[in-house]
């Protein structure tokens, strides 16, 4: 002003409403302008109360740790003891999770195959029906049933190690999948009895059963066909913990795969992946007490998933009471997803390392969620693998090293009275006091529980 | 004729004995007796060899069948041939809901009527049917054809795929994307064939066909800009 040339009273500083901020708004013009809604793959984006919102207690004068490297703490862990005649044995607690042929390549499954072998454990395939490289690759797969049965055959069901029969996902509980036409190769096409280039929909419920009580009938069904010798897994997408877990043990399960709303996917609607589901934090405590509640914990095993990323989170799962963890997001992300190594291409499509979710579009510049063979070759199966099996070694041995610290000679010796919660969400949601107290909202009396 | 007694031996024990024949058995014929509508009767069985169920099943007999022929002197429960990738499963009697649902191959011959969600996602199976058959029949029907001598009951072949739907009688309403299709000689003769294969007198030409628009293949999107 004292230049004399600004005219007129001061003006009211331009202010961003946080009601429609710039994402929101970008997203109302986005779909003016196009008429359909969001679809992307990956989790929530959101940030919801999660395992960062726990801390370990460690030992002190009350309680005696291990020594850090050489002292003995097992991570080996037995899924499907309750009826199979060949529980899963796996060194590790970490397992891949299903990801479908279709939305990722070939190779990129045969990757995943050959970590899991190297690191002991498993991996499972998903919608799209199992591939040769996959099962040559993989020492130990587990077999999704899903809905759309794509690929689904009794020869390759007998070849599997464990069927787990996918009632729903944590990225959308009560919704189908979605596989967009450019993703559709001969080979997807081939394997799912479809023709090329359309947009295929995967079901959001399976075509011949419905209650729990047709679902007990369907597994004796499964376990007629494969002898009773593999387990039957069965996956649900966090929303109803308790009773899910309840109902899937009446039905028969042998194991029970519990994935929170962060759980990634391959492509489904942006609103039913941020507006759908509970967080995995809430969900661990409500499932281990209906397994407590039936007296079948440990018995029947449980699995965990959405947005396990470290060995933190793994020995985390444990302590709540979980048998064993999935991975699918931060799996690809050790495969090479995302990497800013490819930033020049991610701007080309828009976007930046880190945030490219676009993976139902098949334009991947890392060639693992793709179905194009010139982006495919990028990716090599062999260095995938062994870069898989590293990440698994290192998650394993952060649990360890937790476990340890907490006087645990093996890692399903962790527990809750291990925890201690940093907010009040946490607490309440995992059933664990707030740190520096001995209390968590929603416990009735006094003292831990 | 080798006979089996469900209630004597159990369904474990009965369906192992049926999965263990190899190609080239012996005893090509098996009976079973006292079916009683148990579920999963002979399921996933793998050799050319004949059985036939005497009384009525439960859930999912025949499920992924693979060369065998199934005949059951009764009714069928839910999810008859459920998955079936080849040979025959053939019903005496009426079939609940879901018969032949995602069915790869083979042929499934229905000789009452079948209830909703016949040949539901079915995906390359061939499934005739002698009287009506209920709603939502053929519902994601990928490939494969589906006869209805009889009539279909609301929202036939909804957001059908590739397969194909030959109804003689009323269909009640179709389904999303579902449209009635011109009847070429090509379809006359599939279904010549598959009728004299499900044993029906009814005659090709009085049957319409009905398939998918395509409509639904692929998402509209709004291009204006
Ligand atoms: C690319 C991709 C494909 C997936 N495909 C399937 C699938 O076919 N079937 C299924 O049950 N879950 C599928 N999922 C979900 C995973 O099995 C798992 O529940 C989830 O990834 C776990 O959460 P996380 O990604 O945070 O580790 C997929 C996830 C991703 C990232």
């Amino acid at each position: 002003m004292s230049d004399g040339k600004t005219q007129g009273p001061p003006r009211t500083e331009a202010i961003q409403s946080s009601t429609f901020s710039s994402s929101i708004n970008a997203e109302i013009r986005r779909a003016a302008a196009t008429g359909i809604y969001d679809i992307r793959g990956g989790g929530a984006k959101r940030k919801v109360p999660h395992f960062d919102d726990l801390l370990f207690l460690g030992a002190s004068i009350s309680r005696y740790p291990l020594e850090g490297y050489r002292e003995k703490c097992d991570t080996s862990v037995k899924l499907g003891t309750r009826y199979a005649k060949n529980p899963i044995e796996l060194d590790i607690p970490i397992t891949i999770a299903g990801m479908s042929f279709g939305a990722l390549s070939g190779p990129a499954k045969e990757a995943l195959g050959r970590g899991a072998t190297l690191a002991g454990t498993s991996t499972t395939t998903g919608d799209g029906g199992m591939t040769a490289e996959e099962r040559g690759h993989s020492n130990k797969l587990v077999y999704q049933y899903l809905p759309s049965r794509y690929g689904m055959n009794p020869d390759d069901l007998r070849k599997a190690d464990a069927i787990e029969v996918v009632v729903g996902q944590g990225a959308k509980p009560g919704g189908g999948g979605m596989l967009l036409g450019q993703k559709i190769s001969d080979r997807v096409a081939g394997m799912r009895n479809l023709p090329k280039g359309i947009d295929q929909r995967s079901a959001c419920r399976h075509p011949d059963w419905t209650g729990p009580d047709d679902l007990e009938i369907k597994i004796l069904e499964l376990r007629e066909i494969t002898g009773w010798r593999v387990p039957i897994y069965i996956k649900v997408g966090g929303s109803r913990p308790y009773f899910d877990t309840t109902l899937a043990v009446k039905a028969g399960a042998d194991v029970v795969v519990l994935d929170g709303m962060q759980g990634g996917t391959a492509a489904t609607q942006d609103v039913f992946i941020e507006h759908v589901g509970l967080p995995i934090l809430a969900c661990i405590r409500e499932a281990v007490r209906a397994l407590q509640d039936m007296g079948l914990h440990r018995e029947v095993q449980l699995v965990v998933s959405g947005g396990v990323r470290t060995g933190a989170d793994v020995a985390k799962c444990m302590a709540l009471g979980a048998d064993a963890v999935a991975i699918g997001t931060a799996a690809l992300i050790a495969l090479g997803d995302n990497d800013p190594r490819w930033e020049d291409e991610y701007q080309k499509l828009g976007t930046t390392a880190g945030a490219y979710d676009d993976w139902h579009e098949g334009q991947d510049p890392a060639g693992i969620t793709t179905q194009d063979p010139d982006l495919m070759a990028r990716f090599d199966p062999i260095e995938g693998g062994r870069r898989l099996n590293n990440y698994l070694k290192v998650m394993t041995l952060e649990a360890q090293t937790i476990a340890r610290a907490c006087g645990k000679n093996h890692v399903h010796n962790l527990e809750p009275e291990d925890l201690c919660a940093l907010t009040l969400e946490a607490s309440a949601m995992a059933k664990i006091p707030l740190a520096g107290t001995d209390w968590y909202m929603g416990q009735s009396g006094p003292g831990r529980e | 004729m080798q006979t089996l007694d469900l209630q004597a031996v159990g369904l474990r024990e009965l369906n192992q004995k049926l999965q263990s024949q190899k190609d080239s058995v012996e005893h090509q014929r098996w009976q079973v007796v006292n079916a009683k509508g148990s579920h999963a009767i002979a399921v996933g069985l793998d050799a050319p060899i004949e059985v036939t169920v005497e009384g009525s099943t439960g859930y999912y007999c025949g499920g992924m069948n693979q060369k065998a022929t199934v005949t059951i002197n009764g009714y069928a429960g839910p999810g008859v041939a459920e998955n079936m990738m080849s040979g025959s499963v053939i019903v005496e009697g009426d079939a609940s809901q879901y018969a032949g649902a995602t069915g790869n191959g083979g042929t499934l011959v229905i000789k009452g009527n079948a209830s909703s969600r016949c040949g539901i996602s079915m995906k390359g199976i061939n499934i005739v049917v002698h009287g009506n058959v209920g709603h939502m029949s053929a519902f994601m029907a990928q490939s494969g054809n589906l006869v209805v001598c009889g009539d279909a009951g609301e929202a036939l072949g909804d957001s059908i795929y590739e397969a194909r739907l030959f109804v003689r009688g009323s269909v009640q309403s179709l389904g999303a994307d579902c449209i009635e299709k011109e009847m070429k000689e090509e379809h006359l003769q599939l279904l010549k064939q598959l009728l004299e294969q499900a044993q029906s007198d009814a005659k090709p030409e009085e049957f319409k066909r009905y398939g998918s628009a395509r409509k639904l293949y692929n998402f509209n999107i709004d291009n204006a800009y």
